[in-house]
């Protein structure tokens, strides 16, 4: 009892700590590409300390849920990404949300993103919320069909249970979770925010999405936003690494967390090389580009029977 | 529609009660029907009783009757009264009929996915308040549809536990949604009472003169999106764990069907978040678009008690999902002869549908870290950072324009959604008129929206009502002598038939 919950509070913490490296080794790679030094690994770190020095300017109109919702967000993506094994599976409270709720938290965060969009009454705000929820309508059923198409091979949905599944039994290669695969990188790329769905670098008006939303935040809330975006990605990873890649997990807590960097360093490399290689959609062909993980999300489940059968 | 799903649902109930014609629930339970007449009863009751509920392609009256009463009246509507409709259902298909076949479950699951998606994209679609919500209806109509069919689908399978499962998701959410929709009809005439406007596009920034009722109204929003830790979530959530159990059942339909009313199920659930951003985002937030909403008051005491009292139970609902659990299952054992495992003693009120390695949901503990993990979040930034704060005309990257016609209304918010999805389903277009430079005249945008499904179902037989109509008023014009031998001749014809008869 002990353990677990030292283990679950490690978990909770470590996230915490690492995901603005992660956010800091994207760009650093994305920089290098790009043949510019880059601000150092460390920067997403000072950005966090400035903004939380710095006096909030609220604009005139601004309502209490504008001034809640960044914390809510906040709260509700930390708990999502704690109850993903990151470095040890099984943890302690690890049963009180499947991947399904996983997916539902997350979807709790970006209603109250949206709403506090919409909250100031600017065109920019509604442009934000506009898209992400059209992008999400699409990116949630894609994401809930990987989670189907996963759950019925390890007949769990719990995610802890998942990864015990896919690191001790031979799963063995199977369609439907080389389709689920692509599928979950393309609804991870959506989520984020990153290119070629959105680009989180960019203050050029007619493109932003995530960043037409927090137009408007600054200081402690903004910092509280920026480390939940942070956050979210560092979830996405681990959910990938976990599902598809449980390697680590089994050995023991220490070469679980040295793994678990690996994959994490692994990940930012591969997601700066992409961000790097292609351009950004216009934003009427996101819904094609998530269409397609919807299709494969779906396709992945039916296949199921086909490999059966085989 | 009333008249026709009565005669739909007579016509089934003289199909059960067969021969000897035993009305009594017991003596319809004892008759057998053939599997031909069963299946013509199922149809009759899925007519009947859907249309009553709302169900796609039978929901064209719901919208326009249900936002036409005043708002308790159509909270009572779309909370109560469609429910009636799916206890009929419950009671026809499951208790009175009780030979569940393989295809009849792939019928309502078929026409509950329908349904689920195309209400809510009606809902998207639309820009007055109270018919936004009655489109919602049609959606949670929908989504009870489709437990209903999983549980015919394992029913008639013979997997109790299954269709048990699938049974309360489907009860627990025709509960939920009766609470919810209540809860927002009341917001919704709350609103109505203190502008006079139902049109969302005139309202906006009501959050600052009636936050009591915003907040109840944001409450029912969140349990209707079906996010955690509120109570929309669990029944979802429920209904996907009897989806999970699909591979059990060897036809190949449901192989098929079932993920496909997973996506639409999903896909339902999505759009319903993105509706209820549109609805409270242009409805509450923002600034204030006409006079009406500038003056708005807060609502009376009473009214917010009332909805205080349902955001009060979609939040039990939600973290406590096990007690309701155990509440139905002494119906669902004597529907499907089975029941989910009792809840109330698993540790910690976690819920477990089937068993605790496969899955299992936490309302209260998820609840409960998010308080905590907020509290701590706010304990650390004022202990820590900086707490000045100043205020200041808002950024919008410079440029902010202070009228409110420059904010997102409800068509602009959709819009995306409405190119996505909308060519498909409503076929809709957009018109830009952009005049040459030099030219004054505005440029205008026009959308075009067709309700593919009026235009099928409903305008030929509204045509052919209006001909005959038509036709028939000649008659309304005649003098008494031709009355007279219409009568007569009338007379004459049913003395013929009655000879001829025998």
């Amino acid at each position: 009892m002990i353990q677990g919950l030292l283990v679950q509070g490690v978990q909770m913490a470590l996230v915490l700590l690492l995901a603005p490296l992660l956010t800091g080794l994207v760009r650093k790679v994305k920089a290098r590409f790009q043949r510019r030094r880059g601000p150092s690994l460390i920067q997403p770190y000072r950005d966090l300390k400035r903004l939380l020095g710095k006096e909030v300017v609220l604009a005139e109109n601004a309502s209490w849920l504008f001034r809640v919702a960044p914390y809510v967000i906040f709260a509700v993506t930390w708990v999502a990404a704690a109850l993903v094994p990151t470095f040890a599976t099984g943890l302690l409270f690890s049963w009180s949300g499947d991947l399904i709720a996983i997916t539902a938290l997350l979807g709790s965060a970006r209603f109250a993103q949206a709403l506090a969009a919409m909250d100031i009454g600017t065109s920019f705000g509604g442009i934000g919320a506009s898209r992400e929820v059209m992008i999400a309508s699409l990116a949630e059923p894609a994401m809930l069909m990987i989670v189907l198409s996963v759950a019925l091979i390890a007949g769990s949905t719990q995610l802890s249970t998942i990864a015990d599944y896919m690191a001790f039994s031979a799963v063995g290669l199977r369609v439907s979770l080389a389709l689920g695969l692509v599928a979950l990188i393309i609804v991870a790329l959506a989520e984020n925010g990153r290119i070629p769905v959105d680009n989180p670098a960019t203050h050029l008006e007619l493109t932003m999405v995530h960043e037409a939303m927090v137009l408007e935040y600054s200081g402690r809330h903004l910092a509280m936003i920026e480390l939940a975006a942070s956050l979210k990605l560092l979830l996405y990873v681990s959910v990938i690494a976990c599902l598809f890649f449980p390697v680590g997990l089994a050995y023991g807590y220490v070469v679980g967390l040295v793994l678990y960097l690996v994959k994490l360093g692994v990940a930012g490399v591969l997601l700066g090389v992409f961000e790097m290689s292609i351009a950004k959609m216009r934003v009427f062909r996101v819904p094609n580009f998530l269409g397609i993980a919807l299709m494969l999300g779906l396709l992945g489940v039916l296949l199921r029977f086909v490999s059966e059968g085989m | 529609m009333a008249i026709f799903s009565g005669l739909a649902l007579l016509l089934c109930f003289g199909l059960l009660a067969g021969p000897t014609g035993g009305y009594a629930f017991d003596a319809v339970r004892e008759v057998h029907p053939l599997p031909g007449t069963a299946a013509l009863a199922l149809i009759l009751a899925l007519i009947g009783t859907g249309s009553k509920a709302g169900v796609v392609p039978l929901h064209a009256w719901l919208p326009l009757a249900h936002p036409a009463a005043p708002s308790h009246v159509s909270a009572l509507m779309s909370g109560v009264m469609t429910k009636v409709a799916v206890y009929g259902f419950v009671r026809i298909v499951f208790d009175l009929l009780a030979t569940p076949t393989a295809w009849s479950g792939i019928l309502v699951l078929a026409v509950g996915g329908i349904t689920a998606v195309l209400g809510v994209l009606y809902a998207l679609m639309e820009h007055d308040l109270k018919r936004l919500l009655a489109y919602h209806t049609v959606e949670n109509i929908g989504i009870i549809f489709i437990g209903l069919g999983l549980a015919l689908a394992f029913g008639a399978n013979g997997l109790a536990t299954a269709a048990a499962l699938a049974l309360t998701a489907a009860l627990f959410h025709a509960f939920n949604h009766s609470v919810f929709k209540s809860l927002l009809f009341f917001g919704a005439g709350a609103v109505l009472t203190a502008t006079g406007e139902r049109d969302m596009d005139h309202l906006g920034g009501l959050i600052h003169r009636m936050p009591k009722t915003a907040f109840a109204f944001l409450v029912g929003c969140v349990a209707i999106s079906a996010l955690p830790p509120l109570n929309g979530f669990v029944s979802e959530w429920l209904t996907f764990q009897a989806i999970l159990l699909h591979p059990d059942l060897p036809q190949w339909g449901f192989k098929i069907m079932i993920p496909a009313d997973g996506a639409l199920l999903a896909l339902s659930a999505a759009l319903a978040a993105a509706c209820f951003v549109k609805a409270f985002g242009v409805t509450f937030l923002g600034r204030p678009r006409t006079a009406p909403a500038t003056d708005a008051r807060e609502t009376d005491r009473c009214s917010l008690a009332a909805m205080f009292v349902f955001s009060g139970l979609c939040l039990l609902a939600g973290i406590f999902p096990g007690v309701l659990i155990d509440l139905l299952a002494p119906v669902v054992q004597t529907v499907t002869g089975a029941h989910m495992p009792t809840q109330l003693g698993v540790a910690w009120l976690s819920i477990v549908p089937i068993e605790s390695a496969r899955s299992s949901y936490n309302g209260l503990l998820v609840f409960l870290f998010i308080g905590a993990s907020a509290s701590l979040a706010v304990l650390a930034i004022h202990r820590f950072a900086s707490r000045a704060l100043r205020r200041g005309p808002a950024w919008d990257c410079g440029f902010p324009d202070p009228r409110p016609a420059t904010q997102y209304t409800s068509g602009s918010f959709a819009q995306p959604i409405r190119r996505v999805f909308g060519a498909v389903v409503f076929r809709t277009h957009e018109t830009v008129t952009m005049p040459p430079p030099g030219d004054i005249r505005p440029a205008r945008i026009e959308k075009h929206i067709s309700d593919v499904i009026w235009d099928v179902f409903y305008a030929p037989v509204a045509g052919a009502v209006w001909y005959v109509a038509e036709v028939l008023n000649h008659l309304q014009f005649l003098t008494i002598r031709r009355y007279l031998g219409f009568v007569f001749a009338a007379l004459v014809i049913l003395l013929l038939a009655l000879v001829l008869w025998q």
